[in-house]
């Protein structure tokens, strides 16, 4: 029955998000992306498929992009979580979010925190530097509205200052 | 009848202005159908297995013990619904039929009853204490059925198709005939004759289908993701007969629709259900995998396509007959033949729909329902006998272009379909093509270049709003429309700002509720037309009392000034050649006691509708590339040239046509939804296997509109732009293939096999 336990009480974990430590009592099976969606209250980063193919839920853990629907709660404990909204500093927006801003760079917005994370951690990889090589790496971000044009020269935008 | 316009001189009307929801988006604070609520339970959905037959048994014993689980409604338990119940006792056999009459309109499955007529189809819903909970207890749930044999293979059912019953949007004629068309055969020195395929797609919106459901005593609030607040607050009420101003329907972002959330789907009704049989909010969010089947799709469809035509490129004779799938449950139409009726002058013509029943999901609307499947089959048979009279495609468009209505006679609205082809050409270098199959090549690839024409009408509903001016000189537009990511914050914001004559920062636009005026559905391109129109009526009517108040107040600067002399800019009356002369919307606000100005606009369509026929039009323009040894395919370029009548920001509407080209491009090339033909399950239903474009498969996509005054659609001159992109961009894209490699795909997606094959 320790099981049974767990799922209904919950286990207890330490997460830090944003910067901040957040502690929590959660089914085992949680995943990050509903701790932080129905648990925290940081709803964010969206559930587009729950299974890895959409790229909507995309936070970083330890600077790099991750699906959090992908990863357990559990497993986060320790690592350095950031949502969409740990982003902007105040009501300064990150260059990426104001680049998507300027260049219309989503419609419904709903996989935009998604193409956002991963964009700005596009900024810290190996891309090449043509827009074809920015499609390559940003493939796993879907958008069914089709802002694909918008969001690679948003993010040719930002490469081009040099954010 | 006159209408009012946009005020020209206002100056942000046609301006590309970002987003005013955009920071809200950008940093995650825009709240889809996710409101955190207190003490929120989970609802997950038990779908049948078999797709026809009888519920024998639903065993909820192994379900119930999972820690968490509060409750499981199932056809035993679920409380029932009184008017659906009525409507099947008096209906009988019939309570499965075009809908009309059913306090659902389409059929949902609320657990009422024990008929399986889908696989998928809700028959058990489990609430509990956490989603993790619902999930596992939702596996658990053991149903036996008495299984009959289903109908799921759209081949093989073809032979029970029947004409549609109906009226087409309770005007139009299921079946036309005009002129003479056997004469119009006999007399074609050319003939095509051609059967033109299309799959089942589905929307798959970015955000799955959500609903919270939270009653408040007698009254009930629902965050819905959807396209429609005050349909679903009507099907609520009817369904749970309560009245509707006891349902709330809030609906403030929506993570993409396209059709598929344009009226409710069983889930919803199952949320409100739940939650007053457990006494606390429930939440149902489908996931991936639920959106095949239970919220609708396009529907299969199969064209054939007769074209008789003169040596010179003159149509004698157009013959369309459509045969698109529904369900076991409903009569949906796919209306595919619309735009044939209308596109091209053609005097003897003879179109019909016809249905064919399976035991799927029950179809719908999904982005440019019946013109992006239509003009698939009638743009592509163009290009076939464009090739069989060796003839420019666009000249044979061109020969056969009507100058009015081919079907009723009315005069176009407006219309500028020419410019659009040759803006389209001239961008695209159409000039330089050599139409012979497999005559452009680059190293492995085969290049290959094709065109269609898109069209779409420019319809509105009635519609209604309120704007409210508040003695801070803050705006406050309320019309319960919706954004579905198509701009419509933003461009009724410059609207509105327009005709006030204040600037956009001091603007509000509400949207999204059923506390707020009533609108139509936001689909079918018609919420700029619809919405817009009523909140320019409303914006104005505001602004009209702001000046009589100034004009007739003895302490105004403006006092006896004619209503004509004065200006209002950024929020400062002023006559007009005295600029000293002025007064701030504070400032007169401010001596009448703090009252806000409430101006109302009613938009509905008048006499327009009888003396124009009305429709936005435009060119694609697409280079594939086809891989020589492998068939596949990829899109290189497209170029579309729209004309639509007044474009309110080109920055939102540039992106709305990238968008509905790119679903476009989706429908020619991957989307296609399959089910297994012995049991009727979705076999790629989820975003691994069915296809839809990613950023590496969209090239460069060029966007021009042709500039476009239309005095008569609607108040703002705006046909509206949400499907017109969809539409004509497969069949350019197959134009384009057949081109590259002298392979005419008449199947679509079209793929790599069929290429190989052909």
């Amino acid at each position: 029955m320790a099981i049974a336990t767990e799922q209904q009480e919950g286990v207890s974990l330490l997460l830090r998000i944003n910067g901040a430590p957040r502690r929590l009592a959660l089914d085992p099976r949680t995943t990050l992306l509903d701790a932080l969606r129905e648990h925290l209250r940081l709803t964010g980063a969206k559930k587009g498929c729950d299974h890895g193919q959409c790229g909507a839920c995309t936070v970083h853990v330890n600077g790099r992009r991750v699906l959090s629907c992908l990863t357990l709660a559990v497993a986060a404990q320790g690592k350095e979580i950031t949502t969409i909204e740990g982003l902007a500093h105040g009501d300064v927006l990150h260059p990426v979010q104001q680049a998507f801003l300027d260049r219309d760079g989503f419609q419904c917005g709903y996989c935009t925190p998604g193409q956002i994370m991963s964009a700005v951690a596009l900024l810290g990889e190996p891309c090449g530097p043509n827009d074809d090589d920015v499609r390559e790496c940003m493939s796993g971000n879907l958008c069914r509205c089709g802002a694909y044009p918008n969001i690679v020269a948003a993010i040719q935008d930002v490469r081009a200052t040099g954010a | 009848m006159t209408t009012p316009h946009v005020d020209p001189v206002g100056g942000i009307v046609g301006t590309p202005i970002n987003r005013v929801d955009g920071a809200l988006k950008v940093t995650g604070r825009a709240m889809y159908s996710e409101f955190p609520l207190d003490n929120l339970a989970h609802g997950v959905m038990v779908q049948s297995t078999v797709a026809k037959g009888t519920i024998v048994q639903t065993d909820t014993s192994a379900a119930s013990r999972v820690p968490g689980v509060i409750t499981i409604l199932t056809t035993d338990n679920a409380p029932k619904l009184e008017s659906l119940q009525k409507y099947e006792h008096e209906q009988g056999a019939a309570a499965y039929g075009t809908g009309a009459g059913r306090p659902t309109g389409r059929t949902l499955s609320l657990l009422q009853n024990k008929h399986v007529h889908y696989n998928g189809q809700p028959i058990a819903l489990v609430i509990a204490e956490s989603f993790e909970a619902a999930t596992q207890a939702a596996a658990l749930v053991r149903v036996t059925y008495r299984q009959e044999k289903p109908a799921v293979d759209f081949d093989a059912a073809l032979a029970s198709a029947y004409p549609y019953p109906a009226k087409i949007f309770g005007h139009e004629p299921p079946a036309t005939r005009r002129g003479d068309l056997e004469a119009g055969l006999a007399a074609a020195e050319v003939r095509i004759d051609r059967v033109y395929t299309t799959p089942l797609e589905t929307h798959n919106p970015m955000e799955m289908h959500a609903t919270i459901a939270a009653w408040d005593g007698d009254r009930v609030t629902l965050w819905d993701s959807t396209q429609n607040v005050y349909g679903v607050r009507g099907v609520i009420a009817k369904a749970l007969s309560i009245a509707e101003d006891h349902v709330r329907v809030i609906s403030h972002f929506i993570g993409g629709a396209f059709g598929g959330k344009g009226s409710p789907w069983s889930h919803v009704v199952l949320a409100v259900m739940a939650a007053r049989e457990v006494g606390r909010p429930v939440k149902i969010a489908l996931t991936r995998r639920q959106m095949f089947g239970p919220v609708g799709g396009r529907p299969h469809t199969v064209q054939q396509v007769t074209l008789g035509a003169k040596r010179d490129g003159t149509l004698t004779a157009l013959r369309h007959d459509a045969t698109a799938s529904t369900s076991a449950m409903d009569e949906w139409l796919e209306t595919c033949v619309l735009a044939t009726r209308m596109l091209y002058e053609c005097p003897n013509q003879a179109t019909s729909h016809n249905i064919v029943r399976l035991n799927l999901g029950t179809p719908t609307y999904m982005r440019a329902p019946g013109e992006a499947t239509g003009l698939f089959a009638l743009e592509s048979a163009l290009d076939e006998l464009a090739y069989e009279l060796d003839m420019d495609p666009i000249a044979l468009r061109l020969k056969n272009y009507a100058d009015a209505d081919p079907e009723t006679g009315k005069p176009w609205s407006s219309k500028s379909l020419r410019e659009c082809y040759s803006l389209g050409a001239k961008h695209f270098g159409w000039a330089r093509r050599n139409p012979k199959p497999r005559s452009m090549e680059d190293g492995e690839q085969l290049v290959g270049w094709g065109m269609a024409t898109a069209t779409y009408p420019a319809r509105r509903m009635p519609a209604s709003a309120v704007a409210c001016i508040y003695p801070d000189a803050r705006v406050v537009i309320k019309a319960a429309s919706h954004d579905l990511g198509t701009g419509t914050y933003t461009v009724l914001t410059q609207l509105a700002a327009d005709a006030i004559g204040v600037s956009i920062d001091a603007i509000e636009v509400q949207l999204g509720d059923t506390n707020l005026p009533r609108n139509p559905l936001s689909a079918g391109s018609m919420t700029v037309g619809s919405t817009g129109s009523a909140v320019h009526l409303a914006a104005t009517a505001a602004r009209e009392q702001l000046v009589q108040l100034a004009v007739t107040d003895p302490e105004s600067r403006l006092h006896g000034t004619k209503h004509d002399d004065v200006r209002i800019r950024n929020g400062c009356l002023t006559v007009v050649g005295h600029p000293e002369r002025n007064e701030s919307i504070q400032e007169l606000l401010a001596r009448h006691a703090g009252q806000p100005i409430e101006g109302q606009g009613e938009s509905r369509p008048g006499d327009e509708t009888q003396q124009y026929a009305m429709h936005s039009f435009g060119a694609v323009f697409a280079e594939v590339r086809v891989d020589r040894d492998l068939g596949t395919v990829r899109v290189s370029r497209i170029v579309g040239t729209y004309a639509a009548g007044r474009v309110l920001n080109p920055k939102t509407a540039r992106s709305q046509m990238l968008g509905g080209i790119t679903f476009g491009l989706g429908m020619a090339l991957m989307e296609h939804t399959l089910t297994d033909h012995r049991n009727g399950r979705y076999l790629n239903a989820d975003l691994a296997e069915y296809h839809i474009p990613v950023h590496a498969d969209i090239p460069s996509i060029e966007v021009h509109f042709v500039d476009e005054r239309d005095d008569h659609v609607n108040p703002i001159g705006a046909k509206g732009i949400g499907e017109i992109p969809m539409t004509g961009v497969a069949p350019a894209i197959a134009n384009a293939v057949y081109h590259a490699t002298g392979v005419r795909i008449r199947d679509l997606p079209i793929t790599l096999d069929k290429l190989l094959q052909g």
